[in-house]
């Protein structure tokens, strides 16, 4: 008896994935566990495993392909085997929230103020939670309905002007271009998600020369949308400082070995995770999200951190948790090894979420200094830059020193500059003293 | 913690098995979080199934069938004086109502896998609880559910302790039909137990100590009650208090105002419910309680403690199962995560008597104290064919519109039935339908439900 496998729920409110490849042909007997098919999803590129031990029916699926969750990827041929099971579902234990948080997006306004309301808004109980659903406050919407009932149409309309989606962030560390795979699939060329305002339309470019229409790849075309989401959202402002890290470099160079010894490669960014996540502890603020439907900031009591990894096929955000309770050593050792599961492809979507703050280290491609996006719904990222030798006067002398230049971008509606400012120093003065960072203070 | 302390841990912890529990217990484990429900009798079904809406309802329907054969003589049919025994009453009412009902309840409970201890639960702090009594245990939990309900308030002032002076609680076990009946409070609770005393042969007297019976519903709904109360019970007194009590040991002696002393078989106290919110540990979490004792909650049914919840009367006004039950739902599907809130605009009430009372949305007299301006549609049920077929006229149904758009606001009738009619009248004012909606929907002919619709059409021009 044919026994379908449906794409799985692969959480994060995703509803599809893009098939890159599919690792079986039909006749083919697979074990449990074994690679299936690997999918792309806004999030990540996600290996599929074999749910069980069989034979390949029927294969339902093509590279290039998009598949909704619940849609059949491919039949087995064998009866008895045991329940379906996906790596991704076994992450996602059946486990309350600890805090719920009320899946709002982003208040949006109606087009008009209405009129001053008595009472609650006319609205069917159904409308009113397809209203909670999409984060539109009924009482800022004008109702098109009968006596001025608000409609579904309405909610939707008014949802438009900030629909919730999220973030990512830019910005990158470069790749080795690693990745043997099979020959990338052609990109369906698909619109942007609309974010707020609508752009006026294109001139023809053809009129003054020759031109190619290159459509964006699936990732591309989230990381465009989660910026654009961003960036209009959000009112930014970017904070700079330049810690001196002679010392750390110096406490690095000394460990470099003994650290290989253990199979870990000591780098600066380990330490600015740390630093980072000390700094969060102590400044929570910038630890959090801001639920503006809800008029709430979301404090988070957790410091899971984001590293923003560019790959060939664009860039993305791993995550590592509870920094701040970990050793430089388990740091860097993780940090070692999610940077080689992303750019290998490999990554699962739980390394990719839950993250409160993310930093984007860019020094290896030089530059003197960047302002980073920030990676929505978090509320700030650390932007930097390469660290260069300068000539630095202490007590009258002209000495040279080691500077690292610190760009912060912090989402101006949960703090203020004077509280990004006292956030960097809490980082800068943690890598100028790198003792702070191994006591983990 | 006490060596072999057996602890469990849950998702969510729920406090108390009636209406505003269970729901969300059900609805927590449906949307797939371990639940557990603590009951101090272990069962489900609570004040609602045990002492009150069921059990007040049961017999508040043979109160119905004995008024009912007693008027079959104006049409010429005579069962002759009835005779009520009342242990086979009693045993149909806990056996063939209650019992079936908290049996379907269990099974509920176990076909969703939601396990019910006995014991009194307390909290230790904001993540556990102790569990006292048959099943003792500690239980941690991600998220409580309070819905620990209300329990019937005793008169102030007049500290009585005696066997004739009952409860709601107690007069639903009808441990006799008492001669003389005196009942303490004209709301809903001592109406529709006074009507079932009568029924059944007692001789009640009603004190309230405001100036209407049923204080808050619109006196032209409380009217026609009024009239029927009045050929029912033996004396009404309005705005009179109790202003003595006590055992004689061969009845109880009672002064209203301050009239001679009257002695009655039994008096129910019926004069409000209070919350069960003490001896819950709960200053142990950062829970709030008001001075009346409610549970401070916000519309998802959240306490100050972000890990627990409150639902049902201990959370406050009205204390009604089904406001309960809506609340119970919303803290469950919260604590799962979703965007919810108790946004609800109607929470109809209704009152069993006989006639019915029924109303929801906005009354008359709220609009009146609000300075609002409304129209309002009435239609009296003399014009009714199919309450003429009843032999009942004495009915109303009135709507309460927005003189602006139009729209129903506020539904309030009386009569055999409000309490079924309601339902369409809580429909149009939750949904915010217009009043030409309800004047242009087909209403079957001849049923009460036309009234609606004959009230709205009054409004058409």
């Amino acid at each position: 008896m044919a026994r379908p496998f449906v794409l799985p729920d692969l959480g994060e409110g995703l509803t599809e994935a893009e098939i890159r490849q599919v690792h079986v042909r039909e006749g083919d007997v697979v074990a449990e566990d074994a690679p299936l098919l690997e999918v792309e999803t806004d999030k990540a590129t996600v290996e599929i495993p074999s749910p069980m031990a069989g034979r390949v029916a029927k294969i339902h699926v093509q590279p290039g392909q998009t598949v909704k969750v619940g849609q059949v990827l491919v039949e087995f041929a064998e009866a008895g085997a045991p329940e379906p099971k996906t790596v991704i579902e076994r992450g996602r234990a059946r486990q309350a929230p600890s805090e719920p948080a009320p899946a709002r997006g982003a208040a949006s306004t109606a087009a008009a103020a209405p009129a001053a309301r008595t009472g609650p808004v006319p609205a069917t109980p159904s409308t009113r939670r397809l209203a909670r659903e999409l984060g539109v406050d009924l009482q800022a919407v004008n109702g098109s309905g009968p006596g001025g009932r608000v409609t579904d149409d309405d909610v939707r309309a008014a949802a438009n002007g900030g629909a919730a989606s999220r973030g990512g962030a830019v910005t990158a560390e470069r790749a080795p271009a690693g990745r043997a795979s099979a020959p990338e699939p052609p990109a369906v060329a698909k619109p942007l998600a609309r974010v707020g305002v609508e752009p006026p339309p294109l001139p023809k470019f053809e009129q003054w020369g020759p031109i190619e229409r290159q459509p964006l790849s699936h990732l591309r075309r989230t990381i465009a949308e989660r910026m654009t989401l961003s960036a209009t959202l959000v009112p930014h402002v970017t904070h700079f400082d330049r810690a001196d890290i002679t010392d750390l470099d110096a406490l690095i160079r000394r460990n470099l070995d003994s650290a290989k010894g253990r199979g870990v490669t000591l780098t600066l960014t380990a330490f600015l995770l740390k630093a980072a996540a000390l700094a969060l502890v102590e400044h929570p603020t910038f630890n959090a999200s801001l639920d503006a439907a809800a008029g709430e900031l979301i404090v988070k009591r957790y410091v899971h951190l984001g590293v923003a990894v560019a790959t060939e096929r664009g860039l993305i955000v791993p995550v590592i948790r509870d920094i701040d309770t970990k050793s430089i050593l388990d740091v860097a050792r993780e940090l070692g090894d999610l940077a080689r599961r992303v750019r290998e492809g490999k990554a699962t979507l739980e390394d990719l979420r839950g993250g409160t703050f993310t930093i984007t280290n860019l020094g290896a491609l030089g530059g003197t200094g960047a302002i980073p996006i920030i990676n929505y719904p978090e509320v700030a990222i650390l932007g930097v830059a390469r660290g260069r030798e300068e000539a630095v006067v202490r007590g009258g002398q002209i000495v040279p020193r080691l500077l690292l230049p610190l760009s912060l971008t912090f989402d101006h509606r949960v703090a203020d500059g004077a509280d990004g400012a006292r956030f960097a120093t809490a980082i800068v003065q943690r890598l100028e003293q790198p003792d702070s960072l191994l006591l983990g203070l | 913690m006490v060596m072999g302390d057996l602890v469990r841990e849950v998702d969510v912890a729920v406090v108390g098995g009636g209406p505003g529990g269970y729901s969300a217990a059900f609805r927590c484990a449906e949307l797939g979080l371990e639940t557990v429900v603590i009951d101090l009798d272990k069962r489900l079904g609570g004040a609602c199934l045990f002492e009150g809406c069921i059990p007040s309802k049961a017999l508040l329907h043979v109160a119905g069938v004995l008024a009912e054969a007693e008027r079959a003589k104006e049409f010429g049919v005579d069962f002759g004086e009835p005779r009520v025994s009342l242990d086979p009453l009693r045993k149909w009412k806990s056996e063939r109502v209650i019992g079936k009902l908290a049996r379907g309840l269990a099974g509920v409970a176990k076909g969703k896998n939601v396990e019910v201890l006995g014991g009194r639960a307390t909290f230790e702090d904001s993540r556990s609880l102790r569990v006292t009594g048959d099943e003792p245990q500690k239980i941690t939990f991600k998220h409580a559910i309070v819905a620990t309900g209300s329990s019937p308030a005793t008169l102030p002032g007049l500290d009585v302790t005696s066997e004739r002076l009952m409860d709601s609680t107690a007069a639903l076990e009808i441990p006799e039909i008492p001669g003389r009946l005196l009942v303490i409070g004209g709301g809903y609770i001592g109406l529709e137990l006074g009507q079932v005393y009568a029924a059944l042969g007692s001789a009640v007297t009603v004190v309230e100590m405001l100036d209407s019976l049923l204080a808050g519903a619109d006196a032209d709904l409380v009217q026609h009650l009024a009239r029927r109360c009045q050929k029912q019970f033996a004396a009404i007194k309005l705005g009179t208090r109790v202003t003595a009590l006590r055992d004689t040991g061969g009845g109880i002696e009672a002064r209203l105002g301050d009239g001679a002393p009257e002695t009655f078989d039994r008096a129910l106290v019926a004069v409000g419910r209070r919350p069960n919110t003490r001896g819950l540990g709960l200053e142990t979490t950062r829970v709030r309680v008001s001075e009346r004792g409610f549970v401070q909650v916000d519309e998802r049914g959240r306490t100050a403690d972000s890990h627990v919840w409150a639902v049902g009367d201990a959370t406050g006004e009205p204390m009604l199962a089904h406001r309960a039950m809506r609340q119970g739902k919303v803290a469950a599907e919260a604590i799962a995560g979703r965007p919810v809130a108790f946004d609800n605009v109607v929470v109809p009430a209704v009152v069993f008597t006989d006639p019915e009372v029924a109303w929801c949305g906005l009354t008359e007299s709220q609009a009146a104290r609000d300075g609002r301006a409304v129209k309002v549609a009435k239609f009296q049920w003399a014009a009714s064919g199919r309450a003429a077929t009843l032999g009942r006229s004495d009915g109303l149904t009135k709507l309460i519109v927005d003189p602006e758009t139009g729209r129903v606001l506020g539904v309030g009738i009386v009569g055999p039935g409000a309490g079924e009619l309601i339902g369409e009248g809580a429909l149009a004012v939750e949904t915010a339908l217009l009043a030409e909606d309800v004047a242009l929907t087909i209403h079957t002919h001849p049923t009460l439900s036309e009234s609606l619709m004959e009230a709205a059409e009054t409004l058409l021009r």
